[in-house]
Parts: C-alpha cells; structure tokens; sequence
C-alpha cells in the first residue's frame, strides 16, 4: 500500500502522522523529543505504522469474527507486546548487571531479576484471563515499573536484597527497551496472539489479510523546530508554517485562521479557502506568553500543567495581570499571593495575559477571521480556551472557534498532506476532521 | 466652595472632595470630561497631546480644550501590542489601544512633540489609522543658539495657530493669545507654588495627590483646573500633618510615559518623601511668567527657547550642564538622595542617565536606579530598594535635616 | 577575484585612516560627524577630515569587536535598553580608540552634528563631547512631519549654516569659508550620485545584476560616508557602474556568500538596517534560498537620490539644506510607505520584508504599520524578522532562519497555488473589530 508521512519534529514531542493514497488518516504516532532527532523521528513513524496495521486489522478482523473477537485479539496482542517487552528488558537487565554490579553481588542480583521478570509474567497473563480487566495504562513504563517496585521491595524484605540496587537497574534499562523501535512487534506477535485465542479460522483470515499489506512510504515530508537536522531531501521539508496552516485546513476545511501556541512559541497564521499561507506572524525575540510561561508558572506552584487550567476556572474574580515576563513570573506571583490574593483568581488572570499577548499576534497577522482553528499543547487548557472564546468574542464577535482532539498532529498532518502532494501533484483529499 | 480658614473638618473634607474628583478624572480612560466639556456648547473641539511639552496657550487661544494623553495605565493592550515589538516602550501601545477602541474620537487633533523616535513615529502612524484628525509633529527648538531659533520655533507657533483655528474656525487675535498666555502664566506659577510646598513641607502634600491633582490639570479646562488647585493649596496649609523621619529624594527620569500611582506610594511609604521630580513635566518646562515685549508669539517662542528647564528632551548646549544638574537640583530642593525612575526603553532617560548620575555622584550624593512601565503591577523590588536607599541615607549618612540640626521645617507637632 | 572596484573602495578607506591617525602629526583637522545628513562637501572644502561614529559601530560589529564593546559601556552605566551603535562606540573609545583599519582614532577637533532623522544622535553627542571636551556645533534639521521639507525649514538649516556651521569650521581649521571651492565639490557629488543612481536603478533588471541590501551597503559606503565631493568618490562609481552594466549586459547576478546568484526565485524589497554582527551569515540565508534585495531603504539613509535629488552647485547652501531634510529617516511615516510601495512597484518584487532592530527606534517604532499598510497597498505578502545592529546577542540564527524559510516558503507556495502573490487581494484589516 502506498502511503505518505509527515514527521513534525518539534521542541518537545515528535509527531508523526502516515496517510493513504486517498488522503486519509491510517495512523499516528507520537514520542518525547530527544537529543537523538533522528530516533525520535524513527520512533514516532514506527508508531503511526504500527497504529495504521492495526486500523487495518480492525476493519479486517471486525469483517470476519465481529467485535467480541477483536476485542480479545487486541489484548492477546498487547499481552504478547508485554511479555516481549518484559523478555528485552530482561535481557538488557542481566547485560547491566554484569557491566555494573560489584563481581560479590552479581549471582543474587542476576537470581532477583529472574523472579522479578518471572513473576511480572505470570501476572500479565493472569491479567489477561480476567473476564473484566482493570484499566491500565497503555505505556510499558508505567505497567512494568510499578509490578517491578513492589516485587523488588517484597525480595529486599524477604531477602535482604538492596532495593536501591534493583530500582536503579530497572530505570537504566527501561530507557534502552523504550528507545528500540516496535514495527517488528506486529509480525512477531500477532501470530502468538492469534494462537492464544485458540486461532479461530475466522480471525485467522482477517489477521492474514491485514498482516499481508506492505506499506510503502512513497515520500515522507519533515516539518517542526528540528527539520533541518531530518535526513531528508531539502525539497521534502516544509516550514511549520505551512504545515500548521494545511493542516488546520484538513482537519477543519473552513479555516481561514489558525492560532497555534506550543512550548516555545506562537503563530498566528491566515490561510486561503485550499490551505495555503497567505500571512502569518510569530512571536518575536521575547518569548513571555508562550506554552513554556505556563510551564514556570505551574512549577512555581509546584502544580502539575495539566492541573492549572481547572484551577483557573474555578475563579470568580480573575486578577488583573499586566506582564507575562517569564523573568518576572515568579516573583509577581510571590507578592499577588503575598497580598491575600487567591490562586484560582491569580491563574484566571494569567492565563488572560497569555491569551492577551496571542490576540495581538492575530492582529498584526491580519485579524482573525472565521473560522478559526486553535492548535498546540494550550489548547488543551480549558482556562486558556475560555479567556480566548471571551476575547474572540468581545474584538471580533462571533467566530465559529475549532479544537480538534487531535490538535498536536497539526504540523505532521500538513507535512503528510505535502508529502502526498510531493508525489501525486492535484490530488483529491480526504484527511477526514476534528470535532468542533 | 472655600472653606473658612480655622474649620479643619471642612478643611478635611474639601481636601477628600478634591482628591476623589482628580482621582475619577484620572482614572476615567474615556475621557467622559472632555465629552461633557465638548457637549456643553456646540461646535467646541478638544485637541490632544502626548507628552512632554506643546505650547498648550496655542490650543487654547484656538478655543479648543488642551488634552493630555499621558497613556492608558494598566488598561488591557490588544491592538497596540501589534503595532509594537517587545523593545519599545509602553505608552505608544496604550496609546494606539485608546485610539483603535475608540476613546480618542472626542479629539479633532492630535500633536506629538518631538520627545523622542517613538512619539515622532507615532505622528505619522496617527496620520494613517485616524485619518478623520489633524494631526501634527511639534518639532521643538534644539540649538546651540538659543537667539537663533526664535523666528523657527515662531513659526512653529503661528504654524500651529494657523491650523487650529482653522479647524475651530476662530480669528484668534493677540489679545485672545496674551488671555491665554496669561491664564497658562497663572498655572505655572500655582504649579511652582504647589512643588515649593510640598518641598517645604512634604507630609502635607504627598505626591499621590499632588501628581492627581496635576493630571487633572491635563484633561479639564485651565480656568476650571485653577480654583480647585487654589483651594487644595489652603486646606492643605491647614492640615499640619505628621512628618515622618523620611529621606528626601529627587526622582529623575520619569518625564515621558508616566509611572503607575502605585509606584508614587511605595516610593513614600518606603520612606523616602518625592521633594522633586520630573512628572507631568510639559506643566513647568517653561518657567516664569512669559515676557511681555513683543508680539505674543514671539514671546511666547522666547519663553521657551530661554526660560526653560534643563531636560532630557531638549538639546543642552552648555557641557558642563548634565553634569551639574542633579547636585544644583537635590541643592534646591534640599535632598538627601536621587532615585533614577525611567520607563524600560525611555531613550531620553536612559541616554541621559549615565551622565546625570556620573554628576552626582562625583558631589557624593547617594543614587539608586530603576525602570519601570507604566502598567507595572508589582512593587515589591521597588519597595526593597528605596526602603534601603532610605535605610541607608538616615544610618550612615544622616538625612539633611538631621545633618542641619534643625527641627523639621514648619515646626509642626 | 575581486573586482575593482571593490580594491578601490579598500584602498580609498585605508587611505583615509591613515590620514586620519597621522592628523595630530600633519595638523589636518578631524570632524565627527553622522551619516544621515552628514556635510561632507562642506568639512572637505575647509581641509577637514570626516570620521563617523557609527560606520565605526558597524566595523567593529562586523568584526566581531562590538560585544565586548558593549559590554565595557554597559559597564560604565549605560543601559541595556538603548542603540547599540551608541554603545559599542563609547566602549571602543573607553578601549584606547582603535578604529576598523586597525589604526588608531584621532579625537575630533570638531563635532558637528547635524540632527537628521534620529533622536538618539543628539543624545550621543552629548555624551561624546563630555567625553572631548572639544568645540561643538549643532544644526537641527526639521522633520518632514507633513511630508515635505518646508520653506521656512528650508531657510532655517541655510541660516543655521551660515550662522553656526560655517563660523565654527572656519574657527577650528583657521580657514576662510570658501564657496567656489564648496561649489567644485558639490559638482563632484553630483557625478558620482548619477552614477550610484545607474546603479541601484539596474536592480529592476531580471536577473538584478546587484543586490540592493547586502550588496547596496558596500555601494553606499563611500557616497555615505568620507567620499562625497572627492575625485576618488566619483572614480570609485565609475567603476562600479561599468562592473554593473557589464552584468546586466551579460545577464549575470551579483556574487552572493553563495556564489554567483543567476536563478533568482525571489525579488525582495527591504526595510530596516541589517545585522553587522552576523552579516554574511544572514546574507546567505537570503542567498541559500535564492532571494535576491532588488531595493532597500537602509541605502538611503545617507540620501534618498533614486528619488531625484542630486547636489547642486549653483545653489551650495540650499542644497546642502535640501541633502539634508531628505534623508530617510527624515521622512514621516506616510512618506516611508509611500517610498516602499513605489519600490515593489518598480523593481517588480514579489516579497517584502522588515529586519527590525532592536538599536533603532527611528526606523522600528511603526515598522509593523508599515508592514500591513505595504501589503494592503501592493498585495504582497510582508515577512518580519528581528535582530540588531551590533548587539550579537539579539541575533538568534536559528529564529531568523526559521521565520525567513517560513516566509521563503509561503511565497513559494502561493505561487504554485496559481500565482495568488500576484492578486490584489488584500489581507483583512489587523486590530479593529468589525
């Protein structure tokens, strides 16, 4: 199958999003950034791959056996995606142990890791037997690492062995598993789990039509903050820019401007009825307002980020906030505390600031015209949201104002979108949309 | 209403009245007074300017209301900010925003002196986004001659009498000039009148109130701005306050986009009592009485080239001017200290600064140095430095009066 | 290979240093003076020798001089907000005074300042002649506020001439005014003007056989600078001419830090001074992507002659008035649109960007009206960068490089879109609500 990807390589997440000849999305894939770009390039589209395989058996293995059937295969194969994973993290355990565990503790060390390993096995099939599962997280991290702590502390009680030892062996190796690359994985383990659900013919058609495909990325475009350094052809990387603006466009295709506020910085962007760039503005030298200036805010208040909008909200009185200096955040939120003001009112206030600072930059880009697309990490922030509908409101009045769930593959659905484009110049699309 | 010399809670009460009217005027972004003014006869037009000195006489012989716009405070900025990059000051982005919302339209004109690039830029950019006003640069005298920009600056002046009363329809004869000359002359001498006292007697007139009642000064007619001033005077000389054991300070710089009220108090309360400063300075940039030797104009252009104060905005021929200016002004106003407060990016100030500070420095006078923006909103960094500056002048240096040995000016208490 | 008329303008600025070092020795009188609006027919026909302090800014910014300058004036209390121009010559003087050749500065024995079009001049003089200590002379210029240099301003810069200028230079050469000598000069001028005007004007040409930015800085330097008014001035444009015609003729491009630019995709108009600090490093962002500067207003801040003007001789003082009140930075603000717009028109461009600086309030503050009223008016598209003069720390290559491949690439893509750039179509009014 001929497909296209777009990899957005941005300042702290890594996007990747594989589209179909039609245009349509076959999966995403998403990953932390790292000083390696090129392995969190390589990560990121291994996913949207492994994701767009199992789009396809969904529909293959739904035909065939119903949802029942899917269901259960689905978790045979996430078991059978564990139990590897389980099996690479022992082996690049044991290879630690040996490199860095003093000769006289090694055999005990190498003799708990067994158990350990041993018994996480048998609970994830346990796991898996169950008739009604509890809810899990989805990262291998966190499932592996909470089995791993609570086995190491029960040996270092019963066996004296050093749990600081164990746990510092585990979260060195855990970074080399989750740093390998998974496309294999679906070959390898789809025929297991296929097996564990007593291989009825039924499922068995739908996994082979679907393990069948070969996906074949014709051109892959780069995009994001790091796209200079991705090993692809000059012609093949497009600015963020352009990217964010078309693919806005393909998620709402009625938006004529687009606000994106990331980590590290703010675009404003006008695009034509076909997506294309007809102005845009960035923030300047000075980056207060942006994504990061939430982030000290919240560090400040020792709150996690995701918890400060729904602090906000709770206000009643939102406090007036004139600077959104990074340099000063601290310190200005230090006195409006100090004053008896409240947090909740204080955040209102901030958030208004940001949102402020980003309605300036609609401004110099030409207005904001309808509709019009909100994207980036804060428009997951309810608070942010809310002080931008106000605003919208009160300067332009009504404006049809989108959000789409998956806002953060923007860029790398514009960039898959130019991809396609790269090879099938004109082509009709269909990259489907967001919810408004 | 005057109240009667010896009735102090009339006193008091006027004194409240008077504040709480400069403070609504203040804080009044939509100029609701220059509208009642306007509305008030038909055919009235106001005609604003941003700071720091036109030749408001000429505005007024005109028949239009002088209107100062001195910025937005801490308003919220949209459309200004987009106008501005993050290395410019902030007055212009309130400015514009005051503009684009739509709270200037009460001014048929707009005049930006030459104070700096920004403000000078800031005319043509008015020329484009209003272009229903008249508007025009001030290009005030810079010579080394003082003699010979008096025909230039004059006609500048009749330049500018021409247009506006063009836009008023109005012959505007000398007698109408030498009335407005006169009633100007008459506020510049209230003005220094009101500074002389609260250099005498600081704890009477904090600088809160002085500077509101001064900004009143810049929205609502001169002849209505008088008796109220009047009046702030006497009660003020009634009420003999409670003087504190503050140092004295001069604050330089802050002659453009103006500090934020706040500021003005966490300066006193830290303990420092203002006996001088540069706000509002357009009120005082000429000082004394006009001459009356000649043709109006004239005269009133030699009163500026001649008669004005050493400022940051105007070219100082004599060199050895900058450096003697803070040790002649902390003289004058018998200070202990100066407090250097410029607006973040005020060229003027900030230009200025390293030789105005070299200069008092060199008479060992203490100094401390900040900047601030108009919409500043928190004060605690100012509050710690001059609450040390003040620290530090009465332990280790002895505020003046104490050096003088002298009971506090006034005798009060 | 260099051509020659980059040996000569080398060897003319050498010369010229040299002079200047050895002036304490020969007794030849220095002149500070600054380039917009600077009198230059005017010092060299009493014998005086010009120096500016802000083409000495730049070198050291370009060599790599002017952080630690900087620094040092940063240092002594000047702050961080204000032109670096100012600072980094104040530092290099606190430094002992070595200028960009390499020599060592005389100080002036006379400054002279004409005030044209930035505030911030008036304010360095200030401080320069408390530093010297030496004679002073000031001319105001006034401002085109209402678009045109008025008569009676006009008359006020010739009597200030007559009056100040010309009574101080006489004063400190020893030297009696001599007007048929200012007269020889002026024609001088008016030579080698022509020929710089033949010059930029060669960039309506496809492909420019020049660039009018990067390139047009080297043209200016020495019309804007110590040149104006000398035989080698005029030899130096003549030169130049002939290397630009022989170009064109041949369809060739300018050399750029990436070769030879003949497939020029793009044809720019640009606002704004450009970085010193990274200078060839931020030319060939422009050159990388195949841009070339087909006009630029930073060339005519040391006179606006594509417009018309030309030194007269028959009318010396005037002249000099009229030199004066029409440098760019001089002009209000509708006046700079005007003059922008009337470049994308003429020079054919199909981009148009503001370098903002960050030193430069005369040229920054309304950049951004500048910007949307340029495109409303034109119908093409404005990119915005920002950096500085010679502050390197206000230049982020990775940030301009960014917003420059950005832009680069939407006006690639709105060609391809049907050529969309090309439509009058202009983009919805910023900042008012409906």
């Amino acid at each position: 199958m001929r497909c296209y990807v777009g990899v957005d390589l941005g300042s702290t997440t890594t996007k990747a999003v594989v589209l179909g000849e039609d245009g349509r999305i076959l999966g995403r894939g998403i990953t932390n950034s790292r000083a390696n770009y090129d392995l969190a390039a390589d990560v990121a589209r291994t996913e949207a791959f492994v994701t767009a395989r199992f789009g396809l058996l969904r529909r293959e293995v739904q035909r065939s056996a119903g949802d029942a059937r899917l269901s259960a295969l689905l978790r045979a194969f996430r078991l059978e995606q564990t139990l590897a994973q389980l099996q690479r993290l022992a082996a690049a355990l044991h290879a630690e142990i040996d490199h860095a565990v003093a000769p006289a503790l090694r055999q005990g060390t190498h003799d708990a890791i067994d158990e350990i390993i041993d018994r996480s096995r048998q609970e994830e099939e346990q796991v898996f037997l169950l008739p009604d599962p509890p809810l899990r997280s989805d990262f291998f991290r966190d499932v592996a690492g909470s089995t791993f702590s609570r086995l190491a502390e029960e040996l270092a009680n019963r066996d004296g062995a050093s749990f600081d030892l164990l746990l510092g062996l585990y979260d060195k190796c855990i970074i080399q598993v989750e740093n390998t690359p998974l496309e294999l994985g679906f070959h390898d383990h789809i025929g297991a789990a296929l097996a564990r659900i007593g291989d009825p013919p039924e499922v068995r058609a739908g996994v082979q039509a679907a393990t069948a495909m070969a996906f074949d990325a014709a051109v892959t475009c780069g995009t994001g903050y790091g796209r200079a350094r991705l090993p692809f052809p000059k012609e093949w990387i497009r600015s963020e820019i352009l990217c964010h603006g078309l693919g806005a466009h393909a998620m709402f295709p009625r938006t004529r401007t687009v606000l994106d506020i990331g980590g590290q910085d703010t675009k404003a962007i006008q695009v034509d009825g076909e997506g294309i760039v007809t102005s845009f503005q960035m923030n300047d030298r000075c980056a207060a307002g942006c994504g990061r200036y939430l982030g000290y805010i919240a560090d400040e208040m020792n709150i996690g980020l995701h918890e400060l909008g729904p602090i906000a909200e709770q206000s009643t009185r939102k406090v007036r906030i004139n600077s959104t200096c990074t340099v000063f955040a601290g310190a200005e939120l230090r006195e409006r505390l100090g004053v008896g003001e409240r947090r909740e009112d204080i955040l209102a206030g901030l958030h208004r600031a940001v949102i402020l600072r980003a309605m300036s930059l609609l401004a110099r880009s030409g207005g904001i015209e309808d509709e019009f697309t909100f994207t980036g990490g804060v428009a997951n922030n309810p608070a942010a949201v809310q002080a931008l509908r106000e605003l919208v409101e009160e300067n332009y009045g009504r404006r049809t104002l989108n959000i789409s769930p998956a806002s953060i593959y923007t860029g790398a659905l514009g960039a898959a979108i130019f991809a396609l484009r790269v090879d099938r110049p004109g082509a009709e699309l269909d990259t489907g949309g967001g919810e408004a | 209403m005057s109240p009667t010399p010896d009735d102090p809670t009339a006193a008091r009460a006027r004194r409240q009245q008077i504040v709480a009217w400069a403070r609504d005027l203040y804080e009044d972004l939509d100029f609701g007074s220059v509208h009642r003014w306007l509305a008030q006869a038909p055919g009235r037009k106001a005609c604003g300017y941003l700071p720091v000195y036109v030749p408001r006489e000429i505005i007024h012989a005109a028949g239009m209301l002088p209107v100062g716009v001195h910025g937005g405070g801490s308003m919220e900025i949209i459309r200004g900010d987009a106008y501005y990059q993050s290395y410019i000051c902030h007055l212009p982005r309130s400015v514009v925003e005051l503009g684009l919302t739509g709270r200037l339209k009460c001014l048929s004109a707009m005049l930006f002196p030459s104070t700096c690039d920004v403000i000078r830029n800031l005319s043509g950019m008015w020329q484009v986004l209003e272009p229903g006003t008249y508007v025009r640069y001030v290009d005030l005298p810079q010579v080394n001659e003082p003699a010979r920009a008096v025909d230039f600056w004059r006609g500048e002046l009749a330049h500018l009498l021409r247009d506006l009363s063009a836009c008023t329809g109005r012959t505007v004869t000398d007698e109408d000039l030498w009335r407005s000359v006169a009633v100007y002359d008459e506020q510049r001498a209230l003005v220094q009148d009101l500074y002389d006292a609260r250099r005498e007697q600081p704890w009477r007139i904090p600088s809160e109130e002085l500077y509101l009642l001064l900004r009143a000064a810049e929205v609502v007619p001169v002849e209505e701005w008088l008796p109220v001033a009047r009046d702030y005077l006497s009660v003020t000389a009634q009420d003999p306050g409670r003087p504190r054991d503050n140092a004295r300070v001069v604050v330089v710089g802050a002659f453009c986009e103006q500090p934020p009220l706040g500021l003005l108090k966490t300066i006193e309360r830290a303990g420092c009592y203002i006996v001088d400063d540069d706000l509002l300075l357009g009120n005082r940039l000429v000082q004394g009485a006009v001459p009356r030797d000649g043709d109006p104009l004239t005269c009133l252009a030699r009163a500026l080239l001649f008669q004005h104060r050493e400022s940051s905005i105007l070219y100082e021929p004599d060199p050895g001017a900058k450096m003697r200016s803070i040790p002649r002004r902390v003289e004058a106003a018998r200070a202990d200290g100066v407090i250097f407060a410029a607006p973040s990016f005020c060229d003027p100030a900030l230009l200025d600064r390293p030789m105005l500070r070299e200069g008092a420095e060199a008479s060992k006078i203490p100094c401390i140095a900040f900047k601030y923006a108009e919409n500043t909103g928190q004060f605690q960094q100012f509050r710690e430095q001059a609450g040390t500056f003040s620290d530090s002048i009465k332990l280790w240096l002895g505020t003046r009066a104490e050096r003088e040995q002298s009971a506090p000016q006034g005798g009060a208490r | 290979m260099k051509d020659r008329s980059m040996l000569l303008q080398k060897e003319m600025i050498a010369e010229h240093f040299r002079r200047l070092e050895a002036a304490p020795q020969t007794g030849e009188k220095v002149v500070y003076t600054f380039v917009p609006g600077n009198l230059t027919e005017l010092i060299r026909s009493f014998g005086a020798l010009p120096l500016l302090p802000e083409i000495n800014a730049l070198q050291s910014g370009m060599r790599g001089k002017s952080k630690g300058y900087i620094a040092e004036a940063e240092k002594a209390g000047h702050s961080a907000d204000v032109c670096t121009y100012v600072k980094a010559d104040i530092g290099m003087m606190m430094s002992g005074n070595i200028g960009p050749t390499g020599t060592k500065l005389p100080p002036p024995d006379l400054l002279l300042l004409s005030y044209t079009g930035c505030y911030t001049f008036m304010k360095w003089f200030e401080l320069l002649r408390e530093k010297y200590q030496c004679p002073t002379v000031f001319l105001q210029i006034p401002y085109q506020g209402d678009g045109t240099l008025l008569p009676e301003h006009r008359d006020y810069v010739v009597e200030q001439l007559r009056q100040d200028v010309i009574p101080a230079l006489e004063k400190v050469t020893g030297r009696p005014y001599d007007e048929a000598r200012l007269r020889e000069l002026l024609a001088l001028s008016a030579r080698a003007e022509d020929d710089l005007v033949a010059v930029l004007h060669s960039a309506k040409q496809k492909p420019s056989p020049i660039d009018s930015y990067f390139g047009g800085v080297y043209y200016i330097g020495p019309i804007f600078s110590a040149f104006r008014g000398t035989p080698e001035g005029v030899e130096y444009y003549q030169a130049l001419r002939e290397e630009v015609e022989e170009r064109a003729a041949a369809g060739e491009g300018p050399m750029t830090p990436s070769g030879r630019l003949d497939d020029q995709q793009f044809r720019l108009v640009v606002e704004g001074p450009p970085n010193w600090t990274s200078f060839n490093q931020f030319w060939e962002m422009f050159s990388d992507e195949g841009a070339v500067v087909v006009a630029s207003t930073y060339t005519k801040v040391g006179g606006t002659y594509d417009f018309g003007f030309r030194h007269d001789p028959a009318d010396p003082l005037g002249t000099l008035a009229d030199y004066c009140g029409g440098c760019y930075t001089n002009h209000n603000l509708p006046g700079r649109i005007d003059m922008l717009v009337e470049y994308v028109r003429q020079y054919q461009a199909d981009g148009f960007l503001i370098n903002s600086v960050k030193s430069c309030n005369s040229f920054s503050a309304g950049q951004l009206l500048i910007l949307r009223e340029v495109e409303k008016r034109t119908g093409i598209p404005g990119g915005f960068i920002e950096s500085d003069l010679v502050d390197p720390r206000y230049f982020s290559a990775a940030n301009i490089k960014n917003r420059l491949e950005s832009y680069f690439q939407m006006l690639r893509e709105r060609r391809r879109a049907g050529g969309q750039a090309a439509s009058p179509a202009a983009p919805p009014a910023a900042g008012r609500a409906p």
